[in-house]
């Protein structure tokens, strides 16, 4: 073993524990209500989780959330940031999905045709 | 894919004998049944603390902490929480002063007062995933000596970070290293002590089940310090799991490379080996230690010399604890001056605490020296269950000594503890309140340590059976007025006069009793009455006739047939003779009429 290989280790490693206390920049979180997955959360989450990690975002964490009464916007998807407004997004797909993390998470922009609300 | 949550199942001896594994077993099979797979991963750690309320489960990113999952709650936990987003409120941890539902680990009482530096891979990664512990860190330190440092410069961390050996006596860690560094000679050992023999205790077993790592880490750098290319680990055969998982985390250390020939290509080389050892106390010992470890009896030598002179095969030698070893790579990484910025001036850094007897939170803890035993006892443990009295506690198993309630604000350091007439021990904590009897307690640990002398010197070997029949005389109701000095005489005598730390501390327990107690000595000397009600000689069983319904639970319960009487034909009656006092009748009484009463030996029949 040599000293690079370790440390090869160590940052593909460290990729793994990340939703163990590390650093978190955004949180992202996926209304998981029945009536959430019905609209096809699921497949939204997986999207975010495949391009988030793809991306290697070590700072998202991604999370659900139960119903939140706003069934005709499902699958409903809000944005955390540290010192932001929150940003609720609505009918999110998977491509919106994979927008918002390109789009919103990366380069600091909300996708705007999809935001429903913007919480202070 | 990314994973969206780590759920942490902790397989610490405690959880897993309260069956965590079919737990893990049966949240993979929902998880795998709801598709969520890819997505939610399953790690099993080591010790989380908490033992009491295990199986215990930590799910990330979150930090939902749940207690007492069983099977039948997998496929909800998985369903609300994993897929839905809601945590199951019912298995959570509640705040019993508030009542209401703590989510976040931080916010419970239990975890939020402690500081974890040793333990802080303990329940947060995989023991058997070399890989997640090189995530965090792992092997950094060991990198950074061998690359950047000499072993005079790592010696020097050590001794500018006052480090001390946690397994009892406190030597200053640096100068340790220095010694067997200075020492001549070429070939050198260094030795992990992982003998952890006393009543209650079980940090050790914590770290070696929990982070085999940290230990294995430790020991290569000190190793590069001292100039050693062999260590051994020698451990308990009754720890089968920390044993397995430190042959797994030695192997895996070895295919990468990080153990064995040439580390890192920087010429140091360096490998461990095991060493069970069959549980004698005194091979906790170090010289005792070495003599096992070396095929012989267990059995201690005079010192000098010191092993760090001639130990193991006649070679200089390094024997540190478990703890301490756990201690070094923090220190390398952070320097001596954030070691020294946790604890107190004498006694830097943190310890590790089993948390045991009558106390609420019982499991595994770690706080910063010069916490106070109230902090410990009260905040982090929850205080005494059943509405009962603090009465002591007992730190350092049965070398060390009882402290009583006037001094529950001292700050937990190497000087106070010693002092009060306790030691630090490895960390063991025995909280005992109104029901336990004093003398009861030392007899206990006295039985214990007579029957593991290893009969080399005589002060030991002779003297802790004369203690100990003094005391069996005592709690049986025949006590003399002469024996308390014959006891403080005889313990003192042991004390100063004893080959090894077996013998030097085991009068200990003793000697701290009779110093806050005596008065309860007395009671047994002179009234034969034993006041917590625990001396079986000294007390009878009473059924109150005024109370007794005639229910007859306490006949069917009572193992030696004691107690006559006829269904629904009030009072029951016990008789004394045939009784041997084992409560069974007491407990299934459902109307609360059986008492205990003073037995009145003195007077009666002597």
């Amino acid at each position: 073993m040599k000293l690079e290989e370790l440390r090869k280790i160590r940052e593909k490693a460290a990729k793994e524990l990340t939703l163990r206390g590390g650093q978190v920049r955004v949180k992202v979180v996926v209304g998981m209500g029945t009536s959430g997955i019905a609209a096809g959360a699921r497949d939204v989450l997986a999207a975010f989780l495949d391009e988030i990690g793809k991306r290697e975002l070590t700072d998202v964490i991604v999370t659900q959330s139960g119903e939140r009464g706003l069934a005709s916007a499902e699958p409903v998807v809000e944005v955390h940031e540290e010192g932001k407004p929150t940003v609720v997004y609505g009918n999110v797909t998977p491509e919106v999905a994979r927008r918002i993390v390109a789009e919103h998470l990366v380069n600091g922009n909300p996708v705007a045709d999809y935001v429903i609300e913007v919480r202070e | 894919m990314r994973k969206r949550l780590d759920v942490l199942v902790c397989s610490g001896a405690a959880c897993l004998s309260a069956h965590s594994a079919a737990v893990r077993d049966a949240i993979a099979r929902e998880i795998e049944a709801h598709g969520l797979s890819d997505e939610v991963r399953i790690v099993e750690t080591g010790c989380m603390g908490p033992c009491q309320l295990g199986p215990v489960m930590l799910v990330y990113p979150d930090g939902v902490f749940y207690i007492r999952v069983q099977p039948e709650d997998a496929a909800e936990i998985v369903e609300e929480h994993f897929l839905k987003g809601r945590p199951v409120e019912r298995l959570l941890w509640e705040a019993p002063e508030a009542r209401r539902i703590v989510e976040e680990r931080k916010q419970v009482p239990f975890f939020a007062k402690q500081e974890k530096v040793v333990l802080k891979n303990c329940g947060r990664i995989d023991p058997e995933n070399i890989e997640e512990y090189i995530a965090a860190d792992g092997y950094a330190a060991l990198e950074k000596v061998l690359t950047k440092m000499s072993p005079d410069e790592v010696i020097q961390v050590i001794s500018d970070s006052g480090l001390r050996g946690r397994g009892g006596a406190g030597f200053p860690t640096g100068r340790k290293w220095r010694f067997v560094a200075d020492a001549p000679g070429t070939e050198k050992y260094v030795v992990c002590n992982a003998d952890e023999g006393d009543p209650g205790a079980f940090m050790d077993r914590a770290l070696l089940e929990g982070d085999p790592h940290a230990v294995i880490e430790g020991m290569a750098i000190a190793a590069y310090a001292v100039g050693a290319d062999r260590g051994y680990i020698y451990v308990r055969a009754e720890y089968p799991l920390a044993i397995k998982r430190l042959e797994a985390a030695i192997a895996a250390a070895h295919r990468l490379g990080l153990l064995g020939v040439n580390i890192m290509e920087t010429g140091f080389s360096f490998d461990i080996e095991l060493r069970m050892g069959a549980g004698a106390f005194v091979c906790g010992e170090e010289t005792a230690l070495i003599a096992s470890l070396e095929g012989k009896r267990g059995q201690a030598r005079p010192r000098p010399p010191y092993p760090a002179v001639e130990g193991l095969f006649g070679k200089p030698t390094l024997i540190n604890n478990v703890e301490t070893f756990g201690n070094i790579r923090h220190i390398i990484l952070n320097g001596a001056d954030w070691f020294r910025g946790i604890g107190t001036e004498s006694s830097p850094g943190t310890k590790v605490f089993a948390l045991s007897g009558k106390v609420k939170n019982t499991g595994l803890v770690e706080v910063p020296m010069g916490t106070t035993l109230r902090e410990l006892i009260f905040e982090i443990g929850g205080g005494i269950p059943d509405g009962k009295e603090f009465k002591a506690v007992q730190i350092g198993g049965p070398s060390g000594g009882c402290i009583p309630a006037e001094y529950l604000d001292t700050p937990i350091d190497y000087e106070s503890l010693r002092e009060l007439g306790a030691i630090m021990g490895s960390g063991g904590m025995i909280v005992m309140d109104e029901d336990n009897c004093m003398v009861r307690l030392a007899r206990f640990f006295l039985e214990f340590t007579a029957s593991e002398s290893c009969g080399t010197c005589i002060p030991c070997r002779v003297g802790l059976p004369a203690m100990l029949e003094i005391l069996e005389r005592i709690t049986t109701g025949a006590g003399r007025e002469d024996d308390l000095d014959k006891l403080e005489r005889l313990g003192k005598t042991i004390s100063t006069t004893s080959l090894c730390g077996l013998g030097q501390t085991a009068p200990n327990p003793v000697l701290s009793t009779l110093r806050y107690f005596r008065d309860e000595y007395e009671e047994h000397i002179r009234e034969g009455r034993c006041r917590a009600k625990e001396c079986t000689d000294l007390i009878r069983y009473w059924i109150d006739p005024e109370k007794c319904k005639g229910c007859d639970q306490c006949r069917r319960a009572c193992p030696v047939g004691a107690i006559s009487g006829s269904p629904g034909k009030p009072p029951y009656v016990i008789d004394e003779e045939t009784c041997i006092r084992c409560g069974t009748c007491r407990e299934v009484c459902p109307f609360g009429a059986i008492e205990i009463l003073d037995r009145g030996v003195k007077g009666a029949c002597r």
